[in-house]
């Protein structure tokens, strides 16, 4: 109950974003990690991307079936997904009502542009992952997709320069989200990392920056044509 | 030095708004912003108009009833309070808009007056700690370590002037709503109401109508009592911890 | 112990007298007894009140700062239905929250010699003994109980590292008895009876009116039973019936204009209850502080304070030459004069209040001032830089001097600060008996409102004391008696007195905004405060003090024929209510002057230049003015003069020396 009634508060739900957003920020880092096996080459030899997308299935098969771990996580990154999305469209609308007549003139002295952009590159990011999902999991909007093969899926997927670039520019949005998101979890739950020297915040921000990159290398690669 | 001035006007708090241009003539570099208005005022009066409500009392940084946004900034560039502002800060010939605290939990009243009512019902839901007059013990019968005295003055100058929910994009209270958690927590006294306080104080911002935090740190920036971001992560952990006491 | 010389009276002129005279004397209703178990055993005589009749009760309670927001909380605790009036749109904003020093208590922490008795003693005579001996008494023993609550109730007063509370000396007194919270000691006090007041609102005991000014007394059978308010948003002017009236309205310094006090500070309400019966105490004495940072010019709006700590490490100097006006850099040590120093040399730049404002006037009046107009004497820190290094000067001073450095635009480390001293206080006030109640039954008066405990000179770190104790403490225990003695007697606002009030209000603000004159309120203002600073300000003699009688009513003449307000009554109308507080003013000024001419001594901060010693300070004359002048308005002619006599049982009279 306790924990309900904090939800209403707009402090719970800045928890609950917090939480959700900190399970993503786990899965994305293994998923770029993930990713970064595309460079081991295509096959499913030993350390290749193929491989890896084997591992994930069959690991923890003889508990909870084939593929039953992988399932496992997509449920919870599904919820949590709801819950952070949920949640942010309800805060926004209240801090959308806050202020019914805007300024006239609007100055800044403290936020920055990834602040200012969690509203609107999280709708990027949200549609790029519905894409995403259909594109390389899916693969109904794939050209060629084939299942298990993602070496294969990687390469021809993000070699077409338009869905290449929409890639690249949810990655943008994607580091900019976690610049300002990584750091902000610690201040919502409670951890005084506001301060620009903060090393906590100094992390977030790199860790934004690492994310970020390291998911741009693999269709970089792509379309400057160093993988094919 | 002479200046333009657009200032919003409003007869009431259902009237539509809109800008007026005034030329301020001649003002003086040592002029605080209030006596430029002052000055302006007096004009709009001896040419038989009405002039520009604005609120301001102690004229000296710390009542906390002045508030103007200027040019996009609450109390203007210097994170100080409007009536701390001096006009050697602008140059000649410059135009100066001049808007009221914009927030819904802060209705206008007239001009650049705004009922900030809602930062006293705040406190009214728990920023207090519930000892009665004449019930106290001896003052040096609780030891409080200096840094703990020291952390919760840092956190008690807030002024409630409001400043930190007009600069907030989202137009939240937290910095306010904090300041007088944080304060109360750091110290002895303030414990046994502390986490029932956060709670009724965080639900009551809500109820006025406040957005929430998404820590972009503009309300510390424009504070002139220069409350740190670090009371809103004080304020986060004794709700998240009121939480999971299941207290509140 | 000196035995203090007399001067001759000046002979008052026969013609048109400023005054007239009354044999009879206000009661003081001081309990009997020694003076330490006066307000215990005046406790127990008290009636009490049943707590399930005290709803029955409603008080009105005018101010919202340390001693009316104390009030106003303390009587909600205790059952009563109170209403608080404030001018601001929150009780949080009084101006309580400006004083910066700190707050005394006579709890002896530091083992240093300090008692109840010795604060008692101090604030006596620091009073120029002008204060009723068992106010201040109850004053110093409640200043313990005071300590505690504000610590109670998360008062963040500065801590020693082993985590008990740290004091200062403060105010030239030889005992370190000042708590205090950094520069902002009013800020804190204030927060900690805001925050109590606010629980009571919220409990509903407590009924909060901001944004609503106090512009009548109503009187029912000689008693006070409620106020008319102006909701200052709406502009409806509204009746409130009480069973007592309560005024914490602050004191009257915005009477000079310039002014380390609120731009809203006012005298309205008292002068209201002045005009309805209630007697003016000792109106002339004005508190004039002597650091704060000078005039600039015609549209100076506030005098801002240099808190008094800075004269522990700063030089007061002017030049030796009058009309010297090389850069103070430029001044060679040889042509300085460190006048304090040198008119005090034991107490030197850390003499008190009046006596320093006084040296500052006087070196001025020579014309060896600095800065625009000689109005200013140089607070130089160049030594202690020199002896401590710039680091330790900013980690004691760092505030003051950005402080000084936004307002004056001139960096104090590397040119020496000007400052002039500024009205800062009121002693004065409406007279009060033991009880804080005035000759009106009913009307108490609280705070820097009534004539207070501070006698001709008030020390520094006691106006919070005295506005807590007042607060918490003692009406909270006397309003109570009071009501319980009157008894519960209902009463409508439809009774005639409310409707004659109601009316008058209206008619007055009527009568305002019809005027459509070609001058600004605030011109008006401005033109009263000067004429008061000149011939009613730091010194004062017969001829000034009466031009100054000749030239206010001629000023209020002028505003009632030649200002313009305009606007409606209907709505938020700032400049009405300007208007109102400056048409009060324009009244005030003629009392204060009257007071300062009738007392033809020199005490505290009231300095007649007939009654000097040959050195050239004050001259009290305890023969002919040891009381309590009590002014009864009149409306058919001038005001009339009740004594209270004052009576030192416990501090022997003595001539403060700061030699």
């Amino acid at each position: 109950m306790a924990i309900l009634s904090a939800y209403r508060t707009t402090v719970g739900k800045k928890i609950v974003m917090a939480v959700t957003g900190l399970i993503w920020v786990g899965y994305v880092v293994l998923h770029m990690f993930g990713n970064l096996k595309f460079f081991n080459g295509a096959g499913d030899g030993l350390g290749t991307i193929n491989a890896w997308a084997h591992f994930l299935r069959v690991f923890g098969q003889e508990v909870v079936g084939y593929a039953g771990v992988l399932w496992l996580a997509r449920v919870v990154l599904l919820v949590a997904l709801v819950l952070h999305v949920a949640t942010a469209i309800q805060l926004k609308r209240l801090n959308g009502a806050s202020r019914p007549v805007a300024y006239q003139r609007r100055g800044y002295l403290q936020t920055d542009l990834p602040a200012r952009s969690m509203w609107w590159g999280g709708v990027f990011i949200l549609m790029f992952v519905v894409y995403h999902v259909l594109h390389m999991t899916a693969g109904t909007v794939h050209p060629a997709f084939v299942e298990g093969d993602v070496f294969h899926n990687l390469t021809v997927g993000l070699g077409e320069p338009l869905a290449g670039a929409f890639y690249l520019t949810a990655m943008v949005a994607l580091g900019l989200h976690l610049y300002h998101g990584t750091w902000s979890v610690f201040q919502t739950l409670g951890v005084d990392v506001f301060d620009r020297s903060s090393a906590i915040r100094r992390a977030g921000q790199a860790l934004a920056l690492v994310i970020a990159g390291g998911f741009m290398l693999v269709p970089l690669s792509i379309l400057l044509g160093f993988m094919r | 030095m002479n200046l333009t001035l657009k200032v919003w006007r409003q007869e009431g708090p259902q009237a539509p708004g809109r800008f007026e241009t005034y030329a301020a003539r001649d003002i003086e570099a040592d002029m605080s912003f209030l006596e430029m208005l002052d000055i302006v005022n007096e004009g709009i009066i001896l040419a038989g108009g009405d002039p520009i409500a604005f609120d301001h009392d102690c004229r000296e940084g710390i009542c906390g009833m002045c508030g103007l946004v200027i040019d996009g900034l609450a109390h203007g560039p210097r994170q100080c309070t409007t009536c701390q502002l001096y006009m050697r800060n602008f140059r000649d010939g410059d135009t100066i808009t001049v808007e009221p605290w914009r927030v819904r939990a802060f209705p206008v009243v007239k001009d650049l007056v705004v009922d900030r009512g809602a930062l006293d019902r705040i406190i009214a839901a728990g920023g207090y700690v519930s000892a009665g007059t004449g019930s106290a013990p001896d003052a040096n019968g609780t030891l409080i370590p200096k840094p703990d005295a020291d952390a919760a003055f840092d956190a008690a100058v807030c002024i409630g002037c409001g400043a930190c929910a007009a600069a907030c994009p989202n137009g939240s209270a937290m910095l306010f709503t904090a300041a007088k958690v944080s304060h109360l927590s750091h110290l002895p006294q303030g414990q046994p109401e502390r986490y029932a306080r956060v709670v009724r104080m965080v639900e009551r911002m809500d109820e006025e109508g406040f957005g929430g935090c998404t820590n972009h740190g503009e309300c510390a920036g424009v504070c002139p009592a220069k409350i740190d971001m670090g009371v809103i992560a004080r304020l986060n952990r004794d709700l998240l911890v009121a939480t999971l006491k299941g207290g509140g | 112990m000196t035995e203090v010389m007399q001067t001759p009276r000046i002979k008052r002129m026969t013609a048109a007298p400023a005054w007239g005279e009354s044999d009879a004397q206000p009661d003081g209703h001081v309990p009997p007894g020694p003076i330490h178990e006066k307000w215990q055993k005046h406790r127990f005589a008290m009636k009490l009140l049943n707590p399930a009749n005290r709803r029955k009760y409603t008080v009105v309670v005018v101010g919202s700062g340390l001693a009316g927001g104390g009030a106003a909380a303390a009587l909600g605790e205790l059952g009563y239905n109170v209403k608080c009036f404030c001018y601001q749109d929150s009780p949080r904003r009084a101006h309580s929250i400006a004083a910066q020093g700190g707050i005394n208590a006579a709890k002896n922490y530091r083992n240093d010699g300090d008692s109840v008795y010795r604060l008692f003693y101090d604030t006596v005579k620091g009073g120029d003994f002008r204060a009723r001996e068992a106010n201040v008494h109850r004053l110093a023993e409640l200043s313990l109980n005071i300590i505690d609550q504000c610590v109670a109730v998360g008062v963040p007063f500065a801590r020693e590292y082993g985590g008990l509370l740290d004091t200062r000396s403060f105010g030239g007194a030889q005992v370190a008895r000042t708590f205090y919270a950094r520069g902002q000691t009013g800020q804190q006090l204030l927060l900690g009876v805001y925050q109590a007041l606010e629980r009571q609102i919220e409990r509903g005991a407590v009924t909060m009116y901001g944004r609503h000014e106090m512009l009548d007394l109503v009187l029912v059978d000689g008693v006070a039973r409620g106020v008319v308010a102006r909701d200052l948003v709406t502009g409806a002017i509204e009746p409130h019936a009480a069973d007592a009236v309560v005024l914490c309205t602050g004191g009257y310094g915005n009477v000079y204009n310039l002014s380390t006090y609120a731009r809203g500070a006012n005298a309205t309400a008292v002068w209201r209850a002045h005009k309805r019966g209630a007697l003016f105490a000792n109106p002339c004495f004005v508190q004039i502080h002597p650091t704060c940072i000078p005039v600039k010019g015609d549209y100076q709006s506030k005098l801002t304070l240099m808190s008094e700590s800075v004269r522990n490490d700063g030089r007061c100097w002017v030049p030796v030459k009058p009309g010297d006006t090389r850069a103070p850099g430029a001044i060679p040590e040889a042509e300085r004069d460190y006048y304090l120093e040198r008119m005090y040399p034991s107490f030197g730049n850390l003499a008190p209040r009046d006596i320093a404002s006084r040296a500052a006037k006087r070196v001025c009046d020579e014309g060896r001032g600095v800065g625009p107009g000689g109005l200013g004497v140089y607070l130089d820190l160049g030594d202690a830089i020199r002896r401590l290094g710039e680091d330790v000067i900013r980690a004691r001073y760092g505030n003051l001097m950005e402080m000084y450095e936004d307002i004056t635009g001139e960096n104090p480390y590397r040119v020496p600060m000007r400052i002039f001293p500024a009205v800062h206080y009121t002693m004065g006030g409406l007279w009060v008996d033991y009880n804080l109640m005035s000759n009106v039954p009913g009307l108490f008066v609280g705070g820097e409102a009534n004539f207070s405990d501070h006698g001709a000179n008030r020390l520094g770190a006691s106006a919070l004391m005295q506005g807590l104790a007042d607060g918490y403490f003692v009406l909270p225990a006397t309003v109570p008696d009071y009501l319980a003695r009157a008894g519960s007697v209902p009463l409508s606002t439809d009774h005639p007195a409310f409707r004659t009030a109601t009316a008058e209000v209206e008619d007055r603000a009527r009568r305002l905004l019809g005027i459509h004159g070609s001058r600004t309120v605030s011109a008006f203002h401005r033109d009263l405060g000067k004429l008061m600073w000149d011939h009613c300000g730091m010194a004062r003699h017969d001829a000034g003090l009466r031009e100054a009688l000749a030239r206010i009513p001629e000023l209020r003449e002028a505003f009632w024929r030649d200002v313009r307000v305009p606007g409606e009554g209907g709505e938020l109308n700032q400049e009405l209510e300007k208007a109102g507080r400056v048409a009060d003013f324009l009244e005030l000024a003629e009392l204060i002057v009257t007071d300062a001419l009738h007392r033809t001594e020199s005490c505290g901060g009231h300095f007649r230049e007939e009654s000097q010693t040959p050195e050239g300070e004050a001259l009290r004359d305890d023969a002919h003015f040891s009381y309590v002048a009590a002014w009864r308005h009149n409306a058919d002619g001038p005001p009339v003069l009740l004594k209270e006599p004052l009576v030192f049982e416990n501090v022997p009279l003595a001539v403060r020396s700061y030699k």
